[in-house]
């Protein structure tokens, strides 16, 4: 099964919908909730960054039998220093965005943990590509 | 213990998502970082926060969460308390911080 989002830079109010939707299928095709709940930490947290920190991208949810595989691209600044964009607590978020709650430098921190694998490849000026996977069985 | 429950024994308001009144709660969260919720709050908590936006609302939906508690007089944004409507997941308010009403409903729950 292969489904798509668009995510609009800025647009806070719709951020976690696809996780919603992703959560629905995920619920029908009787996957165990406790991996439902480490793919939708992990797909929240990567949409929010998209929302944040990027010019808008797109999500693309690819699911078999054996795993999901969750892509996020953007276009925007690109992260600079991934190491340093793991490290929990480091967060380049704007105030505005700070003041929401988000912007704790917990996003993906919290990706890596709910992800059987977590790649990351960006371009200074460009954008990123998320590939989150985590198995189903 | 169940949403309406606590309400009656904390004497919280009742902004909105009074459908999901007979939801069960099992313990409480305490946090105004988005993300510590979405990575550690367990389902079925009740969720004390001074956020008011409907991002909370996103997050208790994905969580699973029962309820939310918004502290020190704050009121929910309109499409904050639109969201727990569609979602059924009440949004009920103190005038008391968080400490207290964190204290108040620990007790409650651990009876």
């Amino acid at each position: 099964m292969h489904f798509e989002y668009n995510i609009i830079s800025g647009d806070f109010s719709n951020a976690g919908s696809a996780s919603s939707q992703i959560k629905k299928v995920l619920k029908q095709l009787n996957v165990d909730s406790v991996t439902i709940k480490r793919i939708v930490v992990a797909l929240y947290e990567a949409e929010v960054n998209v929302v944040a920190h990027s010019f808008g991208g797109t999500i693309f949810a690819e699911i078999t039998e054996e795993e999901i595989i969750l892509i996020l691209k953007d276009t925007g600044p690109g992260i600079p220093d991934i190491s340093r964009a793991m490290q929990e607590g480091y967060s380049t978020a704007s105030p505005q965005v700070r003041e929401m709650g988000f912007g704790a430098g917990m996003g993906l921190p919290n990706i890596k943990k709910n992800a059987d694998k977590l790649e990351i490849k960006s371009e200074v000026g460009v954008g990123t590509e998320v590939k989150i996977m985590v198995k189903l069985s | 213990m169940k949403v309406e429950e606590i309400v009656k024994a904390l004497d919280l308001k009742v902004f909105s998502g009074e459908k999901g009144l007979s939801n069960e709660i099992n313990n409480g969260y305490v946090s105004d970082l988005l993300s510590d919720v979405m990575g550690s709050a367990e389902a079925g908590s009740a969720w004390i926060t001074l956020q008011t936006h409907k991002n909370v609302m996103a997050i208790a939906s994905l969580k699973e969460l029962s309820a939310i508690i918004l502290v020190k007089g704050f009121k929910p944004e309109d499409d904050m308390a639109a969201q727990s409507n569609e979602e059924d997941i009440p949004v009920l308010g103190t005038d008391k911080q968080a400490f207290e009403i964190s204290g108040e409903l620990y007790n409650l729950l651990k009876k």
